[in-house]
């Protein structure tokens, strides 16, 4: 079970925009009536979008009372799920997977290129306080390891050099392309392909 | 090696676009209406002729787990849940069918809810995959647009409305009644069983939930018959499945196979063999990190169904296949395995939360050799004490793989961990430390 603990530093009051109102509005509407609840996570990840990628505990009061439920039941769910970020991170959030099928292909190579690139430690800003990375469990995409997430976009089939490559394009204010990196398509097996030819080649 | 007209993702490496008109000429949507009007009992009776096994860990009968559904619709609504909170380290299937044949699964969608009267679809997708998510929205959208969800959807007479609900990172969201207290906004935790989620699901209605590829299989299945999907594969482990070959291999991929295939096959004929060579091989994980490791001997003639690995105390589950050589050090992996599961446990059950702890520390200091002779036999004793006394399968799933390294690798702990703590005192052994000092970096 991993221990997750709010910022220290808390702002005193959150609010929905306009555009947010919005989008929780026809969240809430998804689920039956009176089961307003359900709609929690997807209005914690409103927030987080909102307020540069993490949730202070004002936004969890907000919520609570958005959905007509106690504080703590919000409180218990964002401290639950790891996805939820309750301290700042930075505006390029970089998540690398380091289980057992990314390790074996050298995940850990792209570790040493975050440390070098970005930060000495874990969940700490660059320099330019723009990007933090992070290690994390298996992000369910081991065919094409060692890969990492970058905000919402996979960038797959990664190795050292490479990865540093998208550092750089990130540090310089770019967003590079996502997808893989070896340029294979998809899933398939690279230079391998024994199915489904006929639809390949068509 | 099975034909290429009898593979049912037939856009698995997006060859043809995942949009409906691309889909339709794939024979999706082609004949819904007919399928819906020969009624439930038909589809229910097709579906278990074809024996066909839930492809997300367990393998349940499908048809079986439909049938528990009331057969009359009381007070409570009927739910329909779709397990897309696909986890499992080594498995990646289930991604490529909501960005690349998501049409297949809503298509089984209706006529699931159908099958066992639901009204309402949640889809329950891992927050991780928010892109893929998104790809599925737009093929929903389209869906409704044209008609073939909604109201009268497809002209079948039934209403559907399925929506999209993201998890946020938690493994154990994985497990079905954890999936539903997530969908209800709680933390994910199991809950006791029984009750089943058939009687008493989603908000205390009866609920079904099967895993993404279990229903977009279904409306081939009915298209080609029940009888043409068991005669793929074996008896009780019938029909094809995606494999998703990871690790050590020359050309790592997913692919669509029959049941009972070859272990060796799939390595050396799809995945472009072992990296180093066959020689080269030390063990495989044939099913996700929770099924047990099988060492190379047992490789050889091994066959992928869920009976046959059973056989070798090790399970399908999840068919992710995660092949692991010579070059890397065995009990580190399994130890960063047991880190993942100590990090996913969702803390309910003691066993389970404390005993993920430790089973990682141990296999952490077996890799560097800092423990001693009698640990290997403790760490054995934990598994067992995990295994069994939790609430969910999760003290299964993370216990076994420890079993499994223990069960073949015992030798190579051995050799590496001859402390004596007797004799070399000055060695610090701290299994009887606060546990919670040991672990300030990664708690």
């Amino acid at each position: 079970m991993s221990l997750r603990k709010p910022s220290k530093e808390q702002p005193e009051s959150f609010k929905f925009n306009s555009s947010s109102l919005e989008a929780a509005k026809t969240i809430v509407a998804k689920y039956p009536k009176d089961k307003q609840q359900s709609a929690v996570m997807a209005l914690l990840y409103i927030v987080q979008k909102q307020n540069n990628n993490w949730i202070p505990l004002a936004a969890m009061k907000y919520i609570g009372k958005f959905l007509d439920m106690p504080y703590i039941k919000v409180y218990e769910v964002a401290t639950f799920y790891t996805m939820y970020n309750l301290a700042p991170v930075g505006k390029h959030f970089i998540q690398i997977c380091t289980t057992t099928p990314c390790m074996i292909r050298g995940a850990y190579k792209l570790v040493e290129a975050c440390k070098e690139k970005i930060s000495d430690n874990e969940n700490e800003l660059s320099k330019d306080k723009n990007c933090s990375w992070t290690e994390v469990e298996c992000l369910g995409a081991c065919v094409n390891a060692p890969m990492m997430q970058i905000n919402d976009e996979y960038y797959e089939d990664l190795d050292k050099e490479k990865t540093i490559k998208i550092l750089n394009t990130i540090l310089n204010g770019k967003t590079p392309k996502p997808g893989s990196y070896r340029g294979r398509t998809n899933n398939e097996p690279e230079n391998n392909r024994k199915t489904l030819m006929d639809l390949k080649n068509a | 090696m099975l034909k290429d007209e009898d593979r049912i993702f037939q856009n698995l490496y997006n060859d043809r676009g995942s949009d409906v008109d691309s889909s339709k000429k794939r024979g999706d949507w082609t004949n819904t209406k007919d399928l819906i009007e020969k009624g439930r009992d038909w589809i229910i009776n097709e579906v278990k002729e074809s024996e066909l096994r839930g492809r997300g860990g367990a393998g349940f009968p499908t048809g079986l787990k439909w049938s528990f559904a009331p057969k009359e619709v009381g007070s409570r609504p009927h739910y329909l849940v779709i397990n897309a909170d696909e986890s499992e380290p080594g498995t990646c299937k289930d991604r490529d069918i909501l960005r690349f044949e998501p049409h297949k699964l809503i298509e089984g969608c209706l006529i699931a809810s159908y099958a066992v009267q639901a009204h309402i679809c949640y889809i329950y997708i891992r927050g991780e995959y928010f892109i893929d998510g998104e790809k599925l929205q737009a093929a929903i959208d389209e869906a409704y647009e044209k008609k073939l969800i909604g109201k009268n959807a497809a002209s079948t007479g039934w209403n559907l409305d399925i929506y999209i609900h993201y998890g946020a990172g938690a493994y154990i969201c994985g497990e079905e009644t954890a999936l539903l207290e997530s969908i209800e906004g709680k933390k994910g935790q199991p809950r006791l069983k029984p009750p089943f989620p058939a009687l008493i699901g989603l908000y205390g209605c009866p609920t079904i939930i099967n895993n993404v590829e279990t229903i977009a299989v279904i409306p081939t299945i009915l298209r080609r018959g029940g009888k043409w999907f068991a005669s793929l594969g074996r008896e009780k482990n019938t029909g094809t499945k995606i494999f998703c070959i990871s690790g050590n291999v020359n050309n790592p991929c997913n692919v669509e196979e029959e049941m009972n295939i070859s272990l060796k096959e799939l390595i050396e004929v799809h995945a472009g063999g072992v990296i180093g060579g066959w020689e080269n091989l030390q063990a495989v994980i044939p099913g996700g990190s929770s099924m047990p490791l099988i060492p190379k001997e047992k490789c050889e003639t091994l066959t992928m169904d869920f009976d046959s690995l059973m056989a070798e105390k090790s399970g399908l589950g999840t068919a992710g296949i995660v092949v692991i050589n010579k070059d890397q050090d065995i009990i580190k992996c399994m130890a960063r395995i047991a880190r993942f599961y100590k990090h996913e446990s969702c803390g309910q059950c003691t066993p389970c939360r404390e005993g993920s702890g430790w089973m990682w520390r141990m296999l952490e200091r077996m890799a560097k050799g800092e423990a001693s002779r009698d640990e290997i036999n403790m760490l054995g004793d934990v598994t067992n004490q995990i295994a069994g006394h939790t609430i969910c399968a999760f003290g299964e799933g993370s216990s076994w793989p420890v079993q499994g390294l223990l069960r073949h690798f015992k030798k190579e702990i051995e050799k590496r961990n001859n402390l004596n703590p007797i004799f070399d005192k000055d060695k610090n052994i701290p299994y009887l430390v606060d546990q919670h000092l040991l672990d300030k970096k990664d708690a």
